[in-house]
């Protein structure tokens, strides 16, 4: 299988060396890439839609559909891992048994299923494949997650100005609640959002974008022509198209936040969502 | 033969840029772990978003966004040249191409540990062979 | 561009890319799978493609690394090649 390998990856290597002979010359500014149809979309975008980050304008104006269906398959990768994974039955064999820890000595005593703790408070349920880490990185964690999460906030809302957009943003509010679960536990996390509230948000993301072409299409325009929803958020059509580019961000920020946050839990507790890293 | 060697140094990105692909290529037919071959699929996929990306450049060109003055634009009229800003076109197909990718990733680790549930583990030749003597 | 510094990275992002297809410890590899994705966003970063690195930079060398490990986690870290 190696040798198959090797010779296929060769073969794959020695025509595309061909090809790349016959490539205009590196950073060419007059290769055919650069002069058929970017000249105007970086001359024209200030003019029709006041956004000057052109990467988020023809992201989330121009090539809308395609970015519509883009969050759309976010979605269903987010379901099929769901589907994949997720179980709520367990075999007949495996009983479930639950670890705790006394908060003052330290000791861990194991449950059965079908027993139950002692009441008292000084209990506190632990995982039995990982530990989770010391105080000071609980704690440093804890304090870190509102301003990761306030800098994602800032990168959604500012992604008509600066780098940035839906797609980054979602991904760095996703990654603050993982970051929590990291260093506290997977109970943490489903407890804050729970797993209904993670699907219902992704779907509500994915509702929000097409939702916003749906209303387009509703006022007798195009599917997704922003231009339409002028009399709807009270400023001129040019400035319309501005604002609705952000609305549609939210949109692909709250399903790719979510995302990251269904995939993440069904993959770190194999679908058992009791437990995990 | 100074031609070939002026050439050759000219586009070097380009050949690296295969290299990668050939390396995420072999990984993707030959490695035998699942999970190294996710790792190859992913380089694969970098690699070509690395070609796609280094089609935009220009030389003497910045980033793709504009100076913003205030007023929205279109009362003060922006001469806007596009042979000083890179080609944002590839950027944009590019950026949806990654958050994709790593929504493909998460299924396919999902599949892995699904399959490592059922057979114990993630050689490709060991569930071959646990496979056949199921039959 | 500088081509120094675009040599440079090109050459880290063969070396970790490499490194983690060879190194016999799945951990390993997805540790050296985020440097190889980081190291990619830096190249992107020098092209001037400022929101693709931004994006790879939260998206490869964040998440996707976290998703290995946590893969990992819940498999096994033995491998053979």
């Amino acid at each position: 299988m190696k040798i198959i390998g090797l010779i296929i990856s060769v073969l794959t290597g020695a025509m595309l060396v061909y090809a790349a002979a016959d490539f205009p010359a590196w950073s060419d500014p007059s290769s055919p890439a650069s002069t058929y149809l970017s000249p105007h979309f970086i001359e024209k975008t200030m003019e029709e839609t006041s956004v000057p980050n052109i990467v988020t304008a023809v992201l989330a104006d121009y090539r809308s559909f395609d970015t519509m269906f883009e969050t759309a398959v976010i979605f269903s990768a987010g379901l099929v891992c769901f589907f994949l994974l997720r179980t709520t039955r367990r075999k007949e064999s495996e009983t479930e048994t639950t670890h705790y820890r006394h908060t003052l000595t330290g000791v861990t005593i194991q449950i059965k299923e079908g027993h139950t703790l002692p009441p008292s408070d000084e209990f506190e349920r632990i995982d039995s494949l990982w530990t989770p880490s010391g105080l000071i990185i609980k704690t440093s964690c804890r304090l870190l997650v509102p301003f990761i999460q306030l800098f994602g906030l800032y990168v959604i809302a500012h992604g008509h100005y600066s780098p940035g957009g839906g797609f980054q943003g979602g991904v760095i509010l996703g990654a603050s609640i993982i970051m929590l679960a990291i260093s506290y536990d997977l109970r943490t996390i489903i407890e804050r959002i729970s797993e209904k509230m993670v699907a219902v948000l992704c779907a509500v993301g994915v509702l929000i974008f097409s939702g916003t072409g749906a209303l387009c299409l509703l006022l007798g325009v195009n599917f997704l022509d922003y231009n339409a929803l002028a009399p709807i958020l009270l400023v001129d059509p040019l400035t319309a198209r501005s604002h609705a580019i952000l609305i549609v961000e939210i949109g692909v920020g709250v399903a790719v936040m979510t995302t990251m946050i269904w995939l993440y839990c069904n993959l770190s507790s194999a679908g058992k969502y009791n437990q995990g890293l | 033969m100074t031609d070939l060697v002026s050439t050759i140094i000219a586009k070097y990105n380009y050949w690296i840029y295969i290299t990668l692909m050939m390396i995420g290529l072999y990984a993707m037919i030959a490695k035998n772990n699942l999970i190294k071959k996710i790792v190859g699929m992913s380089m694969f996929q970098t690699a070509i978003i690395l070609f796609y990306v280094s089609i935009g450049v220009k030389k003497g060109a910045t980033i793709p966004i504009l100076e913003y003055s205030h007023g929205h634009g279109h009362d003060t009229q922006l001469v806007v040249h596009a042979a000083d800003y890179v080609n944002p076109l590839p950027h944009v197909l590019m950026l949806t191409a990654i958050v994709v990718g790593v929504a493909t990733l998460g299924v396919a680790l999902a599949l892995s540990i699904r399959i490592y549930d059922r057979y114990n583990t993630l050689e490709e030749d060991e569930i071959l062979t646990q496979i056949r003597e199921e039959k | 561009m500088i081509w120094q510094l675009d040599l440079a990275i090109l050459t880290l992002v063969v070396i970790t890319g490499i490194g983690a297809l060879m190194v016999k410890d799945l951990l390993g590899a997805a540790i050296l799978f985020g440097a190889y994705s980081f190291m990619m966003c830096l190249l992107w970063s020098i092209m001037g493609a400022v929101d693709v690195a931004f994006t790879e930079a939260s998206v490869g060398a964040g998440v996707s690394a976290v998703f290995f490990v946590a893969a990992v986690f819940r498999t096994t870290r033995r491998t053979k090649d």
